[in-house]
């Protein structure tokens, strides 16, 4: 049934993920990891269209997009030989910004409604965001509802796919606990992924989130995602060494010595 | 968005046989006998081939029948209700007409049906706050603009097709000019899609992957944009202008079928611009629009 869960229906309880951006180092291990889980659990196999070919393309359900964030032009001083154009005059260098993005698992989901089969689902239960494979048309209304390119077609089964976060492994049993928290949590070599309940004020992603000052995406929206983003820690300054290698860059030996420096002078009298 | 074939011809013909469907509704002295008959198949043609093309656009058109199952929430499922009762009142009605015993009232409901498909099928962009172009309340008063100068046209109403051609004009270039400023008034940048926007100014550094996906050849589909203002110029001459010209001619039924076909062709490149100009929020993580 595509009609979202009415509030008094919901448990309260919201699994989502909360992906620190400052810690983020882009190493797309979570996309590989969500890829190869979903290749071969929930659904229809997450495939690829012509993957060795001319012109490979493939459905996944987390991508890793890069961004360069340029401080917006504030008084104060500059970097110190002069700020190179692209840097704006800013008080803080330019900075490098990985960020991961799958399903974040809306409140008032807007991909839910729009589906005219009943396929679109959110449980009442923990608020997953889930496609019922079986009932999909493949209409793609639901990814054009999405506002965050969560929802992909999948080119063999034609049917949408989307991040389950991994509903099959964190209810899973038959896994070791250590295993119980979505593929891309798992693997992560950054910690810079964390799974839980963001509908408990006490539980440790929503402390993480309280203390660094998480973010949701495109708050306008209105889709009320339970994922959060915690921004990057102000950390790079114009003060004082910009680069930590600088005094290892410096020449060792400025005059030749010994056998060198005996054939420079002599070469030099000529 | 992409301006798939399926989509473009489907609420095109559609729209001109429900359109029909309404002006054969509420005609207070409608044709009868084999004349109605004409009329009707032409319009049912219309209207199932539209509804046919539109199952082109599923990856599973096996399953379509599940598409009726979510009418409370889901304007797409609406729409195919809305469709299906159009079509039985209409054919109700067409077939009294055929058959010489005409039931106003029957015509009223099946006019009105008709219109309300027409309407459920521009809710189903209109609902999209991610496509801010279609987020407005001018798209299913174009859609239906559209459907009710074709069903004027096709109908042979010379003088309302007439005022309704200029009318349609006027709000088409409105609804150009004021649907490009529309992303801009939503307020959704690339700053507030990712959370940065606070730090300072992101820009698309690298994509997540070098070839094509499915949500930029769906929905950053800028290619189709390319000739947009030449296309804009040809729509609205084809669409209106021309016809409006053609139908003060003498000999209504040559010109008047140019001006129809001209008008059908117009809005074809119409309603290729309104999807491949509707700019997606998605596109902002890619760097585009």
């Amino acid at each position: 049934m595509t009609m979202l869960p009415r509030p008094e229906d919901r448990s309260g309880r919201k699994l989502g993920l909360v992906i620190d951006l400052d810690t983020c180092v882009g190493c797309h291990a979570c996309v590989i990891a969500c890829k190869g889980w979903n290749d071969q659990a929930y659904g229809a196999p997450l495939s690829d269209s012509d993957p060795y070919g001319d012109a490979p393309s493939g459905s996944f359900l987390n991508r890793v997009h890069s961004y360069e964030v340029a401080p917006d032009p504030q008084a104060g001083p500059g970097p110190p030989s002069g700020p190179p154009p692209d840097l704006r005059g800013g008080q803080t260098p330019t900075r490098h910004v990985h960020f991961p993005k799958s399903c974040l698992h809306c409140d008032d989901a807007p991909c839910v409604p729009v589906c005219p089969t009943g396929a679109s689902y959110k449980r009442a239960e923990d608020g997953i965001v889930l496609v019922n494979e079986d009932a999909c048309i493949g209409c793609g209304l639901c990814a054009w509802a999405c506002p965050y390119g969560a929802r992909e077609m999948d080119p063999s089964a034609g049917v949408m796919k989307k991040c389950t976060l991994c509903v099959d492994r964190i209810y899973n049993e038959t896994l070791p606990e250590e295993d119980r928290e979505p593929a891309c949590v798992r693997t992560c070599p950054a910690k810079a992924r964390h799974f839980g309940d963001l509908g408990d004020p006490g539980s440790a992603v929503s402390q993480l989130v309280e203390d660094r000052g998480g973010v949701a995406l495109m708050p306008e929206l209105g889709a009320a995602p339970v994922n959060r983003y915690l921004p990057p820690r102000e950390r790079d300054t114009w003060a004082g060494e910009t680069d930590v290698l600088a005094p290892w860059l410096e020449p060792v030996a400025e005059e030749p010595q010994g056998f060198l420096g005996w054939l420079d002078r002599t070469l030099g009298k000529l | 968005m992409n301006p798939a074939k399926s989509l473009i011809s489907f609420t095109t013909l559609s729209g001109l046989g429900f359109g029909l469907l309404f002006w054969l509704g509420v005609d207070p002295s409608p044709p009868t006998g084999w004349i109605a008959a004409v009329f009707f198949v032409i319009a049912f043609a219309l209207t199932l081939g539209g509804l046919a093309s539109s199952a082109l656009h599923l990856r599973r058109p096996e399953r379509a029948l599940r598409a009726f199952t979510q009418w409370r929430s889901s304007w797409l499922s609406r729409e195919a209700w809305l469709a299906v009762a159009a079509l039985m009142a209409s054919g109700a009605h067409g077939l009294a007409l055929t058959l010489g015993a005409p039931i106003l009232p029957l015509g009223w409901l099946a006019a009105l049906l008709a219109l309300g498909t027409v309407g459920a099928t521009a809710m189903i962009y209109t609902q999209l706050r991610t496509v801010p172009r279609w987020h407005h309340w001018s798209t299913p008063v174009l859609f239906l603009a559209l459907a009710l100068t074709g069903g004027a046209l096709l109908s042979g109403r010379i003088v309302i097709a007439s005022v309704l051609l200029a009318a349609l004009a006027v709000l088409q270039v409105w609804v150009w000019h004021d649907g490009d400023k529309r992303f801009a008034r939503s307020g959704t940048t690339l700053g507030t899609a990712t959370g940065l926007g606070s730090q300072g100014t992101p820009r698309a550094l690298f994509p997540p992957h070098t070839g094509d996906n499915y949500l930029l050849s769906e929905m950053v589909h800028v290619v189709g944009r390319r000739h947009a203002r030449k296309l804009r110029v040809i729509a609205i001459l084809l669409m209106s202008l021309i016809p409006i010209v053609l139908l003060q001619l003498p000999m209504p039924h040559v010109f008047g079928l140019i001006a129809l076909v001209s008008h059908v062709v117009g809005v074809l490149v119409s309603r290729w611009l309104f999807f491949a100009e509707a700019e997606h929020v998605v596109g902002l993580y890619y760097g585009r629009r």
